[in-house]
């Protein structure tokens, strides 16, 4: 008798077969990982000024657009699509199958992460060759940006599986989730220079990891010197791996514990 | 050991009393019907045993497991079974042989692609798109994954819903070949014909209860029930209810000097024996 699966092969299974289905879809393709260029173009053509010697406003926003392009494609995207396929009673089918739920939660993570992977690369390429956006050159400014997308996109894919079971529909899931994702974009700095937002609204964001990412992806894309114009006056790396981290179990906890497979 | 035993089974939601103790014993290898009205507890049941809802009394075995377990244990259990919900309208942008192909790789022992994809008639939609198949093609997929992973017992939610008489008889060839291979199947239908073509036994169940099981032929007392013995003489259409039909009919012959005009016996069918039961209450 041959053994069953196991979940890790499963999963990534899972993950080539999300990936192909997101192939499929044409049009969210191309808005899901052209989204943060066409926000650097018009952002970048609008503020045409430097915000500190050096640091132009297009560096400063890839650094945002890195970070929200994380919970775009992850929160935002998983908390709007699972609710879909519950409708359609697609995660019922899976649940009466031997394939586990980890297996279902890696496969989102491994086409969250592909996704990220594309939309930095198109983003890098499009800032070096219209915007000037500059690369940073230190070693260690990329091991940073390494460890924030891989947490980040884990963080956003355990939030996103954890949050998709509030919508109470499909139907009702963009409702719900869109404003959210946005005012926390308002909040944490990624369209507007943080330090320049009301006190009570850096507060609030700095509850939530969005603001942990964008200050983190400043942190490779913007020269130190700048770390002292940030409200700490620092970086903030380790308080930024440690919430990130902290998120990251709570996404996780929510998804196993309480992950819906059927709509009632 | 049966491969279904169920004792004493209830489930209530807040003050309604879905499934009000529900008894069933069903061997290996045996086609088993519930029928019952929408409403009668028929969904929470099969659900129940499906590990898809809990319970709140009773005690269940299905192959040996109890549906709410969890862990390894519940995916060695779901290897074995195989389940064809009522809709499933997921995964669109796959082909039917890639989703086939992809929920094959879940199960330990899968039953060949191709021989799958032939049993259930989908051949030659294998390249096209869920998304672009008929009703009738999606439920064929349906069934075609509910049985990929060589299932010993497979639910069947009512399989045939929005099938042309065509398909229904086709899906109904590849029940028989289930059949032949050993599969337990426990099958959900509003139709009572197809109970009658293809299920060993049958359960009528009514709030919450399970009213009678029996063989489809026996069901409700029809096997000795009056037969209806109806006849044209001259302009009129005679009918007579009797416990001896042949008798009748023999002398009917007897009285036309042969041929009896537009000679009919009627038994009771299934549907009027099951309406009878579940008094007369039917959708």
């Amino acid at each position: 008798m041959n053994k069953i699966p196991s979940a890790l092969n499963l999963g990534i299974r899972r993950g080539g077969l999300e990936i192909r289905q997101f192939a499929r879809q044409r049009e969210s393709v191309v808005f899901t990982l052209l989204f943060p260029v066409i926000l650097l173009a018009i952002f970048g053509s609008v503020f045409k000024d430097t915000i500190a010697p050096g640091v132009t406003f297009s560096q400063y926003f890839v650094a945002g657009m890195i970070a929200s392009g994380l919970v775009n494609t992850g929160f935002q995207s998983l908390a709007i699509t699972i609710p879909m396929e519950r409708d359609v009673g697609g995660l019922k089918r899976l649940r009466g199958t031997p394939m586990p739920a980890s297996s279902y939660f890696i496969g989102k993570a491994i086409l969250i992460a592909v996704s990220m992977i594309i939309q930095i690369a198109l983003l890098f390429g499009f800032g070096l060759l219209f915007f000037g956006v500059e690369m940073p050159t230190e070693a260690s400014k990329w091991l940073t940006f390494t460890w924030l997308v891989l947490l980040g996109s884990a963080c956003s894919t355990a939030l996103g599986i954890a949050f998709s079971i509030v919508p109470k529909s499909g139907r009702g899931a963009s409702a719900v989730v869109s404003p959210i994702v946005i005012i926390l974009q308002f909040f944490s700095g990624v369209f507007f220079v943080f330090t320049q937002l009301p006190t009570w609204m850096q507060q609030l964001a700095a509850i939530f990891p969005l603001k942990w990412l964008t200050q983190g992806m400043r942190s490779v894309f913007l020269p130190d010197s700048f770390a002292a114009q940030e409200v700490a006056k620092s970086w903030e790396t380790g308080r930024t791996f440690l919430i990130l981290a902290l998120w990251l179990v709570i996404g996780t906890f929510f998804s196993v514990r309480k992950f819906k497979w059927d709509r009632d | 050991m049966n491969v279904i035993e169920v004792k004493g089974l209830k489930k209530s939601y807040g003050q309604v009393h879905a499934v009000r103790g529900v008894d069933l014993s069903i061997p290996a290898g045996e086609i088993f019907a519930l029928l019952g009205p929408n409403g009668a507890g028929k969904t929470t049941t099969v659900e129940i045993l499906e590990g898809f809802r809990s319970r709140d009394a009773g005690e269940i075995s299905i192959l040996g497991f109890d549906p709410q377990t969890t862990g390894h244990a519940a995916r060695q259990w779901r290897d074995r079974i195989g389940i064809v919900l009522q809709s499933a309208a997921d995964a669109g942008d796959l082909t039917v042989i890639e989703t086939v192909k992809h929920f094959s790789g879940y199960y330990s022992n899968p039953r060949n692609v191709d021989e799958v994809m032939a049993a259930v008639g989908l051949e030659e939609k294998s390249g096209a798109l869920i998304r672009n198949l008929s009703g009738g093609q999606r439920r064929r997929l349906d069934v075609a994954l509910g049985i990929i992973g060589s299932p010993e017992l497979l639910f069947l939610d009512e399989p045939t819903t929005g099938f042309d008489p065509e398909a229904r008889r086709a899906f109904w060839a590849l029940i028989e070949q289930l059949r032949g291979i050993g599969t337990t199947i426990l099958l959900t239908t509003h139709y009572l014909d197809e109970a009658e073509a293809l299920a060993d036994r049958v359960a009528v169940i009514n709030n919450g209860l399970i009213i009678e099981v029996s063989t489809p032929a026996e069901l409700g007392g029809r096997a000795t029930s009056q037969a209806v013995v109806s006849w044209r003489d001259g302009s009129q259409v005679k009918s007579e209810a009797t416990d001896n039909p042949t008798a009748v009919v023999a002398r009917l012959s007897a009285h036309f000097a042969g041929e009896i005009p537009e000679l009919a016996v009627i038994r009771p069918s299934l549907e009027d024996i099951y309406l009878k039961m579940i008094g007369g209450v039917h959708e």
